[in-house]
Parts: structure tokens; sequence; C-alpha cells
């Protein structure tokens, strides 16, 4: 990754809330603020209804923000926009979901799927181009030619997987959000999908948001990686900088807890295991959010938001251990990887 | 160790409009006492329609074609219904993906647990509702008095799994089959819920029968290991054998497709295509479309199982005398 070049996607003090009714207010994506830069895959994790899918979202336009600002190329995503201004903005960025059998039209060929971009914007002068690129497509993503006129239900997961891909691709985006491409899929068929979308990003120079809760596999196509918690974002750095010398507690008993396919390794680790479950971000605990869970929790965690700040180059983490003044007077955990022992 | 479950020969196929689905071709494998079988394979391949024969909770379109399935010496494949219902939920309980698929969502969490404690331990309401307290207490869910009140939706999904796993242990059975119990929880939930069926296992000496796809919980879990392929156990042996010193292309593959968290490489290694439909399987080795080291006679004829160590065995026509000699990729783990 190139910090040099301008960033591709800026986004500043973010927040997205929901109206739950009752005068209650969910703060789902709440002040966030970072940058994509163009051709880097930024992995983002956490715990399911930690904010991944809205944020996503809120990126593509599917939700308004509720404040803060977030840009692509320079203009705002928000806001009014012309009508070509708009258009351009819905090439521009696409979105790959989850569940591949859901988010396709079960009625509708495999060809119609994939060529629904390039009808609403006009991308093929007739029905023979139209079928050119639509063929030219499934090449790209390794299906069959013969697959164009068949049904989403007759192709398995991965195979599904693949048409949403195309389906993205159609329009030549530059920047694609990554819902959980691959966690409805076979381990052996997650690994296709990742190299799939690894070649294209190599061969189209694209740019990723990839969200995940798969720590190993986010890490292996990843450049880098935000973890957020209950919202907010709370450690961002590159890739391996996050395994190898992870600063926030959250992060560390996240990786702590992936279990390893080495059975002598798991004999002798010792996880730190994360005790009770995530508060609801309706009434998120005051100050730093993860309190409640931290085994490093000390009284300033309570009455202040710890800042989002930068602890090393280009490593950004969000908690009071790392504070110039306390973190003299708490004990801080010392920074080692998946195998650290001081906490069970 | 003497064998709590002995599965032979196990044939299980689905009747459907298109035709007979062959979902389970032969399986057979032991559970000893105390110890924890995972059965791996991706989706598809026969785990949970396995699980479900041993159960007898298969669908009508299902039938049991062939092969026995001996619990302390009962034969289970025969066992008229009403008896079943006796080791259901006693001897052998189940735990499932979905915890709500075992839950109740109309009936409070109290009444859910105390229902399986009075059928079939024949407790009174009281002693029930004590033991009940005990149960939750076992499973780490704070407040259990109040817990009990609550209906599942009023529970995260890490405490329905606890609350399942509750009811399945309410009868201290001598077997629980896992079909998935993580796959559908965060890693920091799978990591608690890992913890307490290893803790549990330890002070009631439960055989565990593990079904899963990851095999990062089969490593965290199992004593033991099954790789199923296309309704096929493809090879078995020790959870060390299958880590470190696998012999089947199929098992090297799955190892292979994971991604390590201490290396960089910049492909994962995949496993091409996909499984063979099971309305038509192949009569050869179900892994020939897709294995790399595939010879002609992969495709005319089944491999037999090839026994390595007592406990070790595999399918695959590369342990035979006459094939070259393949060595296990190093992607695949283990030393050499
Ligand atoms: N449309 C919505 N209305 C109200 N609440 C929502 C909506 N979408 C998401 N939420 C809530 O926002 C939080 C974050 O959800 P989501 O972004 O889906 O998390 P993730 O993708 O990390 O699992 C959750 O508490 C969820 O219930
Ligand atoms: N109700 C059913 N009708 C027809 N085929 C079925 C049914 N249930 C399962 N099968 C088939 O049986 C095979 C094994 O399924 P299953 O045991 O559920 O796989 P796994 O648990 O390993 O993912 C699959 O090929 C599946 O299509
Ligand atoms: S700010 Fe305090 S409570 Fe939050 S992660 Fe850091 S030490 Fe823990
Ligand atoms: S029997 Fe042949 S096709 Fe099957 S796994 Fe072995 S080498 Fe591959
Ligand atoms: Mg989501
Ligand atoms: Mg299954």
């Amino acid at each position: 990754m190139n910090t040099e070049k301008k960033p591709l996607v800026e986004v500043s003090h973010l927040k997205r809330y929901f109206d739950v009714g009752r005068g209650q207010i969910l703060k789902a994506v709440d002040d966030v603020s970072f940058e994509i830069y163009p051709g880097e895959t930024f992995g983002l994790v956490g715990e399911s209804g930690c904010g991944k899918s809205t944020l996503g979202r809120t990126l593509i336009r599917l939700y308004d923000a509720t404040s803060g600002t977030a840009t692509f190329k320079g203009s705002p995503i928000h806001g009014s926009k012309s009508k070509s201004e708009m258009k351009q903005l819905r090439r521009d960025i696409q979105m790959i979901f989850q569940d591949p059998y859901a988010s396709l039209n079960q009625r509708m060929t495999v060809t119609d799927i994939i060529a629904e971009g390039i009808d609403a914007h006009g991308l093929a002068k007739n029905r023979k181009e139209r079928l050119e690129m639509v063929h030219a497509l499934l090449d790209t993503v390794g299906l069959n030619r013969s697959h164009a006129e068949r049904f989403p239900h007759e192709f398995s997961g991965g195979q599904r997987q693949r048409i949403g891909i195309a389906r993205a691709l159609a329009v030549n985006p530059s920047f694609i959000i990554a819902d959980e491409p691959i966690s409805a899929l076979d381990v052996s068929i997650q690994a296709q999908v990742v190299n799939l979308m690894k070649k294209l990003q190599r061969e189209r120079g694209l740019t990723y948001l990839f969200i995940a809760h798969d720590l190993s596999m986010v890490k292996h196509i990843s450049d880098r990686i935000a973890v957020m918690y209950l919202g907010g974002m709370v450690e961002l750095c590159e890739s391996d900088e996050l395994f190898d010398n992870p600063l926030h507690p959250y992060t560390k008993t996240l990786l702590s807890a992936i279990p390893l396919p080495d059975p002598k390794l798991e004999r002798s680790r010792e996880r730190m295991v994360l005790q009770g479950d995530l508060p609801s971000p309706i009434n998120p605990p005051s100050g730093c959010r993860f309190r409640t869970r931290c085994p490093f929790a000390m009284e300033v965690c309570a009455s202040e938001t710890p800042k989002w700040q930068e602890a090393s180059k280009g490593h950004y983490v969000a908690c009071h251990l790392y504070n110039g003044e306390q973190a003299g007077t708490a004990a801080k955990p010392d920074s080692q990887g998946v195998d650290h022992h001081e906490l069970v | 160790m003497n064998s709590l479950l002995e599965v032979t020969d196990l044939q299980v196929s689905f009747y459907t409009y298109a035709g007979e689905v062959q979902a389970v071709r032969d399986v057979s494998f032991s559970l000893g006492k105390g110890e924890t079988l995972a059965i791996v394979g991706e989706s598809g391949s026969g785990k949970s329609v396995t699980s479900k024969s041993i159960m007898r909770l298969l669908a009508k379109s299902a039938k049991i074609k062939n092969g026995s399935i001996r619990f302390e010496g009962k034969e289970l494949a025969s066992l008229p219904e009403k008896q079943m219902q006796n080791i259901r939920g006693k001897d052998i309980s189940m735990i499932f993906q979905d915890p709500m698929t075992s839950l109740n969502p109309t009936m409070t969490i109290g009444k859910q647990i105390t229902e399986v404690l009075r059928k079939h331990q024949n407790m009174g309401r009281d002693a029930a509702a004590k033991r009940a307290v005990e149960l939750l207490n076992q499973v780490g869910i704070p407040n259990p008095e109040k817990r009990l009140k609550q209906y599942p939706h009023q529970l995260s999904g890490g405490m329905r799994q606890r609350v399942v796993i509750a009811i399945a242990l309410a009868c201290n059975p001598k077997v629980i089959i896992a079909d998935e119990p993580t796959t559908a929880l965060d890693v920091t939930i799978q990591a608690q819920i890992l913890e307490l069926m290893n803790r549990l296992q330890d002070q009631m000496g439960t055989s565990i029968i593990l079904i899963t796809h990851d095999l990062g919980v089969v490593a965290n879990m199992a004593s033991r290991v099954a790789v199923m392929y296309a309704g096929k156990i493809v090879e078995t042996g020790t959870v060390d054998e299958i880590f470190y010193e696998s012999r089947h292309p199929y098992t090297w593959g799955l190892l292979a497709s994971m991604p390590k968290l201490h290396e960089k490489s910049d492909e994962l290694q995949a496993i091409p295509g996909t499984p063979p439909d099971l309305s038509d399987p192949p009569k050869g080795c179900p892994f020939a479309a897709r294995c790399p080291y595939a010879m002609e006679i992969c495709y005319e004829q089944m491999p037999s199982y090839t026994e390595h160590t007592g406990t070790h065995r595999a399918a695959c026509w590369l342990q035979d005398s006459r094939a070259p000699k393949v060595e296990r990729p190093l992607a695949a783990g283990g030393e050499r």
C-alpha cells in the first residue's frame, strides 16, 4: 500500500444512528475516521452487531450519514447530487454480499443478473455486445459460458458468489465493498473466492473494503485491518502489525480466540477468553465501550472516552493504556501476538 | 478403549422426485468412552445425515439402507421408535448449529429444561426446578433464576447455545452429538463455548461426536478425526495423525486451504472444482475429479482402506504399493 497516494475514500467522524422507537437511538456507527487508499484491501473485523455492515452500507449510500463526512475520490458521498453524479457513484462503488443466494434474484437468468448494471448504465450498444460482455465476465470469474442461461438455484454457494462478483464487476467499479463474501462458504471454496478476488484486484487495480469476522482470512487478504467494537473503531494498522503487535485489549482477545489448525499448539495455548456478551448499542457503557469486558479497565475508562491516536507510525488505537500519562501507571499488557500467556 | 458406539457399513439414501441421493455410503467408525471424535468435511459430505441416523431423526424421505449402529450393544438402526425415545435426550443428546432449532420459542427456558428432567429422570417439580438452576450455573449462565423465567428470544445467540448445552446435559448423557455447535457464533463466543464443552467433558467423561468444517475447532477439541467426502470416510486417525501425518489428498487439500496466521503467502491453496453429485456418485474414488494425483485406476475403482497404524487409515490408491511415491505437500502440515 502506498500512503503517499491520495486516499480514494476518506471518512471523518462518521456516525450512523437508527431511531428504534420509544425515543431510543441505536448508535450503530459512532464517530469513525479512516482512509482507504487506491489499490488497497482494507479489512474490517469485529463481532456481529458491531456496525460493520452499517458502515459499508453508509459508504455505498444505502444509508445517509447521521453526521460526519465520507468522500469518494474527493467528493462527498452523501448530500444532494446531480443525476449524473449519482449515476457515476452507483457505477464506481459496488457491493458483494454474504449470502449470494438471498442477494440474487431467483427468477432471473445468470445473464440478466450480471447484465443488470450494464443495462442500467447503458454500457452495451446492442444485445450481441451485451452477451459478449456477460460471457467475458463469466470467463473472468471462472464460470462456464454454458451457465449463462441458468438460474441461481442451479449453482453451488461458491458459484453463486462468483455470479455476485461478476455482477459487481460488470459496471467497471473502482471500489468494491465486500460484506462477509465468504462467510457462508466451505473453507476450500473460500480459498477459491479469495484467490479470485486477489487476482481481479491485481488485474483491475480494484480497491476493496473487505468485511469479515474470520480473522485469519482477513489477514490473508488485507493490507490494513480496522477492528470495530460496538460502533466504534478501536484499532487500525497494517495487517501483519495487527497480528504481531496488537495493542487494544479487544484485538488481543479476538486474536486469542481464534482456534488454530494445529493440535499441539492448541493443547499448550493459554487463551484470553472474553467474559460476557456484547452490551447493547442503545445504551453503550460510558467512557470506553469495552470497559465492561476489559481485563485492564481503570477508573478513567468509565469517565473518559479514549482518544483515537497514532501509537506508532500508521498504527492507531483508542485505549487509555496508550495515553501518555496513564500508560505509566497502568499495567501495560505486553504486546505479543496470539500466544500471550499473561491472561487466561 | 472400549467402544460405546459402533457404526458399521452405514448406508443412507434419500428418495426424491429426481431419484435416489446416496448421502451416506458405507460409513464405519467407533466412539470410545470419554473421547471426542470430530467428523470433518465440506457441506453436503454427509456429516449431518450420519449423525441424524444415529439419533434416528432422519427425514421421512430418507432410509437406512444397510449397516448397523450399535450403542452399548443395542442395535439402534432397527430399534422401534418408542424405545428410541428413551435413548434420545437421555443416553444420547444432540446440539445443533442453530440453537433455535432445539428451543421452543413459546416456552420459557425453565419449562424446557424441567420438562426433559421430568420426562427422563422422573423428577418432581421442585427437584427439577432446583436441578435446572444447577445446570444453568454449570454452563456459565449468570442469574439462572431470572433466566429460567425468560423466553429464548430474550437471550443472545451465545446464551441460547449454552441453554441448549444445558438441556443436552440434563440427563447426564453418555454421548453428545454436536453438529456445528459454534458455526453461527462469533469467534469470542465460540471460544467460550469450546472451553465450556472441554471442561464439561473433563468433569463428566461424556463422549462427543463433533461435526464441524472448522479445522481450528477440530484441533482444539478432538481426540480422533474422521474426514468425510461425498458420503464416505476417506481418512481417519488420531488428531495428531490427521494434522501432522495425513495420507489422503483430500485431507491435504483441506489443511492447505486454511490460511496460516503466521505465514505470509500470496495464494491460498484452493481445492479446484466441487464435490460430486450424490444422486449419481462416481464409481471410483469420489475425489478423482478434483485430485491432482488422480490415476487411471482412481476413476475405475474405489480404493480400499490401508491401515497405517492401529488408529490411522486412508482410502486412496496412492497407498497401493504399485502407485508412484507421492509426498505430503508442505502446506498440508507436519514434518518431514
Ligand atoms: N436498519 C436498521 N435499523 C435499526 N437497527 C439496525 C439497522 N441495521 C442495523 N442495526 C443495528 O445496528 C447494529 C449494527 O449492525 P450491523 O451493522 O449489521 O453489524 P455487523 O454487520 O457488524 O454485524 C446492530 O445492533 C443492529 O441491530
Ligand atoms: N432432505 C433431503 N432430501 C434430499 N437430499 C438430502 C436431504 N438432506 C440431505 N440431503 C443430501 O444428503 C447429502 C449429505 O447431506 P448432509 O449430511 O446434510 O451434509 P453435511 O452435514 O456434511 O453438510 C447432501 O448431498 C444433501 O444434498
Ligand atoms: S480504554 Fe480502558 S477499558 Fe478501554 S480497552 Fe483500554 S484499558 Fe480497556
Ligand atoms: S484414490 Fe486417486 S483420485 Fe482418489 S484421492 Fe487417491 S490419488 Fe486421488
Ligand atoms: Mg454484517
Ligand atoms: Mg450439516
